[in-house]
């Protein structure tokens, strides 16, 4: 049985994996359909005819995952590094008997390299159900606040 | 280096098969791009359709010049500059939007027909004078007098001086043709959003790139090479994944490049992909072969989509992907700062299938979180600092280079000609003072 410290713990603990940069850990935590979609526009509804700057489902996070890894990846070297700063997240949605959940979250989130370092604010919109009785993601919709500004590259996950 | 007043040292800059590191880093080379370059050249400015009807306008840069497209009250598109001629205030209030028959400045309430002619301005008797009557003010806001709009995309040029809009681009306006000849309709319309991209380098690297085929297989092996191998490894399911799709033909040999073939024209044109291209094994989208030739005619309709053009620059800053429906624009912002807008196109009356799928090429390969975007400025921007050097001031472009060349050619796909082509046409047209 799934409680709401549960879900809220969960996003706490999603968020430590990606700043420690455990990312196998961090793939581990999504449904086998999961998806995570960060929109180009403000309040966005489509992803089929409207661009999107990620819409990632486990193949596409997978090969942004080995790519970081990868010995001839030159734009990680010297690697990235990411800092989450969250809110308490929020139940919004609390459905035990269909499986799903939704929480969301206001954070700030960090991203450096070298001498540069990126802020970007933004609020996570989790979609969760349970796979084997264990929490896992269906949907990470994460919103910037600027989401149709001009960005350097993002090359880790917010 | 005084490159202003100095046209020797200018044209110094660029040798048959090299440049000088000062066109990627000196920023009073840039400022003369603005002036020279950016003003006798033909820029592209947007497409018509995004402003589809009367009043409708958008906002956006020639070089370094704000300026507006608007569609007049006569369904032509006027480019004006972007300034209200009072104070300078930027009279368009959103990036774009409609303004009805008026622009109505929001400082002072001038206002402004969408030719750019006065209308009206508050308390007037306090201009009944003659020193107003004869300024730039009272003539309204400032017309860009060379627009021209060719099957959509409006270019503008700036400058008194320079070539005609045909002879500038000559024979390069087939690239435009095909995308435009690939919808049923004979039309095409902006859609699904821009991806806007921050680089920390020169605009020119950005539009060198793109007819750069010695880099794919090198440079996006960790993010083309990596979705290779995760494919193979999930046992390279049926059908193949579209990212697959798209991303597999990167790491294509440099036989696949040689063999593609790059075609260059005069004044800088040119392109990639003359026999085939990393767009040319996309699957049939079901539906689409019909339509073409209901509309065309089946010989007409093949020949249009056997074209798989790969990359083709409309020198100084706009590259086109026909067989995609996509445009990049190369938006020079600093000598060492750009900003490239990744457009998409929808082709009327096409399954919608079109445009889903060149959302996701545009979002793997052109936006900020791309892996491959992060390979390619990763490159530039190691050039940017690497050019710091004082080691060695030239940037090699000898591949393939044979002395005399001319400007239209077809060659061997992984030659730098288009390339050293652009140069040629930089330096005719940065030796011009305005």
């Amino acid at each position: 049985m799934i409680t709401r410290d549960e879900l809220i713990a969960f996003v706490y603990h999603e968020a430590r994996l990606l700043d420690e940069q455990r990312f196998d850990e961090w793939l581990d935590l999504f449904a086998p359909d999961g998806r995570y979609w960060m929109p180009l526009e403000y309040a966005q509804t489509d992803r089929r005819l409207t661009a999107s700057l990620m819409d990632d489902d486990l193949f596409l996070l997978r090969l942004r995952v080995e790519r970081l890894k990868g010995n001839r990846t030159y734009s990680q070297k010297p690697r990235s590094r990411c800092h989450h700063l969250l809110q308490q997240p929020q139940v919004d949605a609390f459905d035990a008997e269909s499986g799903h959940y939704r929480v969301w979250t206001a954070m700030h989130y960090v991203e450096t390299r070298q001498d540069q370092q990126d802020l970007y604010a933004a609020w996570a919109t989790h979609d969760l159900t349970t796979v084997d009785g264990a929490l896992r993601i269906r949907m990470k919709r994460v919103d910037l606040v600027n989401c149709d500004a001009a960005f350097g590259s993002i090359q880790l996950f917010l | 280096m005084n490159y202003r007043d100095d046209p020797a040292a200018l044209g110094a800059l660029v040798r048959d098969a090299e440049v000088h590191r000062d066109v990627y880093t000196d920023p009073d080379v840039f400022t003369l791009e603005m002036e020279r370059l950016f003003a006798h050249t033909w820029i592209y400015v947007g497409h018509d359709s995004q402003v589809p009807k009367v009043g409708d306008y958008f906002g956006t840069t020639i070089g370094a010049q704000p300026v507006l497209m608007v569609r007049h009250d006569d369904a032509t598109v006027h480019v004006l500059y972007n300034r209200c001629p009072h104070k300078g205030t930027r009279i368009t209030t959103e990036t774009c939007g409609n303004t009805g028959r008026f622009f109505r400045c929001p400082y002072h309430a001038w206002s402004f027909r969408t030719d750019g002619s006065p209308a009206a301005l508050p308390l007037p008797s306090g201009y009944q004078n003659e020193a107003f009557a004869t300024s730039q003010a009272a003539q309204g806001l400032t017309l860009v007098r060379h627009v021209h709009n060719y099957r959509g995309f409006v270019f503008a040029k700036m400058s008194d001086a320079g070539p005609g809009f045909a002879d500038y681009f000559g024979d390069s306006l087939s690239s435009i043709d095909n995308m435009v000849d690939r919808s049923p309709a004979g039309r095409l319309e902006v859609a699904g959003g821009v991806l806007r991209y921050m680089h920390n380098c020169n605009w020119k690297m950005l539009v060198e790139n793109q007819t750069d085929t010695c880099h794919p297989m090198v440079a996006h092996m960790s993010s083309a090479g990596t979705a290779i191998d995760l494919w193979k490894q999930a046992g390279e399911q049926n059908p193949k994944p579209m990212a697959v799709e798209i991303y597999a033909p990167f790491m294509s040999p440099y036989e696949f490049y040689e063999k593609m073939g790059i075609r260059t024209w005069d004044n800088g044109h040119g392109h990639t992909g003359v026999h085939h291209s990393i767009h040319s094994n996309y699957s049939a989208v079901p539906g689409y072969f019909d339509q073409m030739v209901a509309a065309y005619g089946e010989a007409r309709a093949k020949a249009i989509l056997d074209e798989n053009r790969h990359n083709t620059i409309y020198f100084p800053n706009l590259m086109v992907k026909g067989p995609i429906q996509l445009l990049r624009l190369f938006k020079p912002l600093a000598v060492d700062r750009t900003l490239v807008e990744s457009w998409t196109f929808r082709l009327v009356d096409a399954p919608d299938f079109m445009l889903e799928r060149t959302l996701v090429y545009n979002r793997l390969i052109n936006a900020p979180t791309s892996v491959v975007g992060h390979d390619d400025v990763e490159m530039y921007e190691r050039a940017q600092e690497g050019l710091r050097s004082d080691g060695n001031k030239w940037v090699s472009l000898h591949r393939l280079f044979e002395p005399g060349e001319a400007a239209l050619s077809v060659d061997n796909g992984t030659t730098e000609r288009q390339m050293r082509n652009q140069y040629r046409a930089w330096a005719r047209y940065m030796a011009v003072s305005p």
